[in-house]
């Protein structure tokens, strides 16, 4: 029985190693929420015993899959709760604090054990303190084996009397099955069934065992062995094993075998992959999917058959059949697209602890709203929309709110707010974080940047100008690098993330009442919203998010500056202008601004005018690698197959902002014939 | 005498010239398409092209090594062709058969000055009256264009392995 | 013919390990995530042995050993409880509410066979 991993007795449960991890992520996640929750208050039986559940089943499979560590941990974390749960320990500020900390050590431990590194430095020391709180803290019982058969080729013979409880039916155990066992350790010379207890017929009750039996056996076995089979029904049971063996009785318990370690350090074939190699998706997603490519496969074969025998009368089927399989393919996509999806209560879920947190380094009274965390957004963008959301999380604790003197002085409630939301909005995902604390000084912010060399001191700015000078790369400095916010990582890291993620961030701020930013994220990162640039015989796209408007600007607009730059007025505003013609060397295009079109995009703060020749109109198009088969292209930020079949460039703005910079032009890259000719 | 092993590969013209492609390397062979230019490359990579969904670069063999470009015509190809994880397309004439060559048949190419650079070569073949020349892919894109997967370190010794 | 086993327990990675050893070994296998669940399917189902975690949600193991020898056709299916040793006067309530014997996680997967031999013979 059992698959020979050539361990000793073992079926090799390392394949089962990464199903504990996804497990144990959800778990830990739930341990936590629960020990917030009975931090914030809350006391219901229920809740502390899915803490303990929680605690109980990553200890059980961790020990399982062989993690050692996390099983000793969570065994202590247990034992603890189990102890809460009971009555016998109350439950205090200091001691959640013990479990929550047990807990961070916990999620290190599973993040360790899942890279294969070594386990973390506070593991023991929480372990150990963890004990410290238990009376009798008992190490997790040690996988254990049946005891050693063997004590060497001595055969012994032994006189059984077994005479199990009466109920032992009632058990669901059959005497005879510890008779059978006994057989198989050696030779039942004698087994004599004792009758004495049997009562009349009628005064018998078929679900009561009223037998015992005297047994002789011969077995190499010693004596733990022997006794170990009785296991299960002990309870209310004569049970006396003799031998002649005259060796010392030592201890009745046997020794379990030393286990040897369940396949610890097996090889893994899952290396350390982030979380994003795999996707977890609801069965009745998946079936819908399967329902609806056989409905379009259906659809398609009908329109084929059509088109094989096509006659005019017939074309209007042929319509239909089109529109079913365009309707069909729409869905497709849809659906497709929300396999990808996550709720974006993963990335909520750690804003609790994280403002728990920043409540107690930063002396400040916090208070968190969530709202909208059954938003759904495309996995990659949930993975990577955790930092920014960190970052302004942070920022409203440590820069917006006030401490409560300060908010009691100003006639606010001592408690400062801050609130996550999420939501869907014109076909965007908007998150929003917003607090009620002391709001953006814009005077302050003009003269930081006037200081910095931003702006210059006679610019006018309207409030709204001056408080998205925070966004800009060269405001803020080491100074404004607290031990919280960290690392001096400034507004402008968030919003180059937010950018990266093709979204784009805003905020609104009253002094004194508070700020509120807003990130728009596209729903997905694959598909975009794009705007078709024509430019001679070539398309390009560019996503629509970044783009301002579109001009076509009189001859008196256009301005030449040393050095060959040149720039477009837009109400006086002058942006530098870009040909894409001479930037993409493409000919036959329009070379005189005011027959094209100018199309005005902002990144980064910066604005372009980007020179077309039209607008080939808005559409939906899905973003094709050029790196996976072939390098990043500086200016580009992929491609896509239009509906002609031909490949269009989707411009990386950013990239050509740079190129630009470096003169209007790409470098020079001869065209074949050039060099041939050469 | 001893065994030499045959390898197939796929041979294909340029102007009069015939070459060999290690029909292993060969995923399919494509008529020729439309081509959208990438800038910011080498003059022989013509622009991507979309193959089934995917985009992939495709290159200008003539141009690889510096011979006169040809009109594209109806029978003009692109070779598709695969290195390590990567597809990309080969332009080139006209396609023709694919021929066993073994081992043994294999010279050295000579030090006289091709078309081609000879690091691009594998070595030179007699078949059926024409002397092939035989390319090595990895070779071909090699120069930092089309990066090498990250857990190979290639040099260009290292390319001249047959790789799954 | 082939024996079946009806494994109760909230833990996935628990249930599915169970489950592979003792497809292993022959057996049919019949999962369930807690107490409540598994009563249902056992009206459905007979099956040749349980095996139950003691801590599980919405009815825990003992209740829902308790609960399944009140039923006729579960008075004499041999129950495995799967414990764990810092609740170890569960095996006493376990024992009391009808269970048949215990494991005390975490086990060897051997020793679940050998378990389940000892208890199913």
């Amino acid at each position: 029985m059992g698959r020979d991993s050539g361990e000793k007795g073992g079926i090799d449960l390392t394949p089962f190693q990464e199903m504990f991890f996804q497990e144990a992520g959800d778990l830990t996640a739930d341990l936590e929420a629960g020990l917030l929750r009975l931090d914030s208050g809350h006391r219901d039986a229920e809740l502390l015993n899915a803490i303990f559940r929680s605690a109980h089943s990553i200890k059980g499979g961790a020990g399982m899959v062989g993690f050692e560590g996390i099983c000793r941990l969570t065994h202590s974390m247990e034992g603890l709760l189990d102890r809460m749960r009971g009555g016998l320990v109350p439950i205090a500020g200091p001691l959640i604090d013990l479990l929550l900390r047990a807990a961070d050590a916990l999620k290190e431990s599973i993040a360790a054990a899942h890279s294969d590194s070594a386990a973390p430095a506070g593991e023991q020391a929480l372990i150990a303190e963890l004990d410290l709180l238990l009376e009798n803290p008992t190490a997790p019982v040690e996988p254990a084996g049946t005891p050693a058969g063997d004590n060497g080729s001595t055969s012994r013979l032994y006189r059984i009397r077994f005479e199990p409880s009466p109920d032992v039916f009632l058990k669901g155990m059959d005497p005879l099955r510890v008779l059978r066992e006994l057989s198989g350790l050696g030779v039942l010379h004698k087994v004599e069934a004792d009758l004495s207890r049997l009562p009349d017929l009628e005064d018998l009750n078929p679900e009561t065992c009223y037998l015992g039996w005297e047994l002789e056996m011969e077995s190499d076995c010693n004596r733990a062995r022997i006794e170990d089979v009785f296991e299960f029904v002990r309870q209310g049971a004569l049970i006396r094993v003799e031998t002649d063996d005259a060796a010392p009785q030592a201890g009745q318990a046997a020794e379990p075998a030393p286990p040897s370690p369940i396949a610890a350090a097996g090889q893994r074939t899952s290396a350390a992959t982030s979380d994003s190699s795999s996707i977890r998706v609801a069965t009745e997603k998946v079936d819908r999917l399967v329902d609806l490519v056989g409905e379009l496969v259906i659809v398609q074969s009908m329109a084929s058959a059509i088109l094989h025998n096509l006659t005019p009368s017939r074309v209007g089927e042929l319509k239909e059949a089109m529109a079913e399989i365009e309707r069909h393919t729409r869905e497709l996509q849809e659906r497709v697209m929300s396999v990808r999806m996550l709720p974006i209560s993963v990335v909520f879920g750690r804003l609790p602890r994280l403002v728990r947190d920043l409540a107690s380094t930063t002396g400040k009274a916090l208070e968190l709203e969530i709202s909208g965390e059954d938003t759904e957004l495309d996995k990659a963008v949930v993975e990577r929309i955790s930092d920014p959301l960190t970052h302004l999380i942070r920022n409203a604790a440590d820069h917006g709110i006030e401490t409560p003197e300060q908010r009691l002085k100003a006639g606010k409630p001592a408690q400062g707010r801050i609130h996550a939301a999420a939501f869907h909005e014109g076909g965007k995902i908007v998150i929003e974080v917003s607090d009620d604390g002391r709001g953006l000084d814009a005077e302050r912010i003009r003269q930081k940047a006037v200081g910095r060399g931003l702006i210059d001191p006679g610019d006018e700015m309207s409030e709204p100008q001056l408080h998205s000078l925070i966004f800009h790369p060269g405001f803020s400095t080491a100074e404004t690098i607290t031990g919280i916010s960290g690392r001096g990582v400034g507004m402008d890291v968030v919003r180059q993330n937010v950018a990266s993620l093709g979204g784009s961030i805003s905020l609104a701020s009253r002094l004194g009442e508070g700020a509120k930013f807003r990130i728009k994220l596209p729903l997905t990162l694959a598909i975009m919203d794009g705007l078709s640039l024509g430019v001679g015989s070539e398309t390009f796209l560019t996503p629509l998010v970044s783009i301002v408007e579109s001009v076509q600007p009189k001859p008196g607009q256009m301005k030449t500056i040393a050095g060959g730059g040149e720039l477009v007025l837009v109400r006086r505003e002058p942006i530098p202008l870009v040909r894409l013609h001479r930037l993409f060397r493409i000919d036959n295009a329009v070379t005189d601004p005011s027959r094209g079109l100018v199309v005005i995009v902002e990144i980064e703060g910066k604005r372009i005018a980007l020179l077309v020749d039209e607008l080939k109109g808005q559409q939906q198009v899905v973003i094709k690698s050029i790196e996976t088969h072939y390098r990043r292209v500086e200016g580009i930020l992929g491609a896509t197959i239009m509906g002609n079949g031909r490949v269009a460039l989707i411009l990386d703005l950013a990239g050509v902002l740079k190129l630009a910079g470096g003169g209007g032009q790409w470098p020079s890259t001869p065209r074949p014939e050039e060099l041939a000719a050469a | 005498m001893s065994e030499t092993r045959k390898n197939q590969y796929l041979t294909f013209s340029l102007g009069e010239e015939a070459y060999g492609l290690d029909i292993l390397k060969v995923q399919e062979i494509k008529g020729f398409t439309s081509i959208t230019p990438i800038p910011n490359t080498p003059p022989y990579i013509r622009g991507a092209i979309n193959l089934r969904g995917t985009v992939i670069a495709v290159l200008d063999l003539r141009a690889r090594f510096r011979m006169p470009i040809a009109e594209y015509t109806k029978f003009t190809v692109i070779i598709v062709v695969k290195m390590n994880q990567r597809i990309a397309g080969l332009v080139v004439d006209s396609v023709s058969d694919v021929v066993d060559l073994g081992d043994g048949d294999v010279r050295q190419t000579p030090e006289i000055g091709k078309h081609a650079d000879a690091r691009f070569l594998q070595g030179m073949v007699a078949s059926e009256d024409k002397l092939v020349t035989l390319l090595d892919i990895d070779e071909l894109f090699d120069e930092g264009e089309i990066p090498a997967a990250a857990s190979h370190g290639r040099s260009g010794e290292d390319s001249k392995q047959v790789e799954r | 013919m082939e024996r079946t086993v009806l494994v109760v327990d909230d833990s996935v990675t628990m249930r599915r390990i169970v489950g592979f050893t003792l497809k292993e070994a022959g057996f049919q296998v019949i999962e369930s995530a807690n107490g409540v669940e598994a009563l249902r399917e056992l009206k459905y189902q007979k099956v040749d042995l349980i095996i139950a975690d003691v801590n599980m949600p919405v009815m825990d193991g003992i209740s829902f050993v308790r609960e399944a020898r009140a039923t006729a056709e579960l008075k004499f299916v041999p129950i495995l409880m799967l414990t764990t040793e810092s609740v170890g006067s569960r095996v006493v309530e376990g024992r009391e509410a009808g269970a048949t014997g215990w494991m005390v996680k975490p086990f060897k997967p051997q020793k679940l066979l050998e378990t389940i031999a000892r208890v199913l013979g």
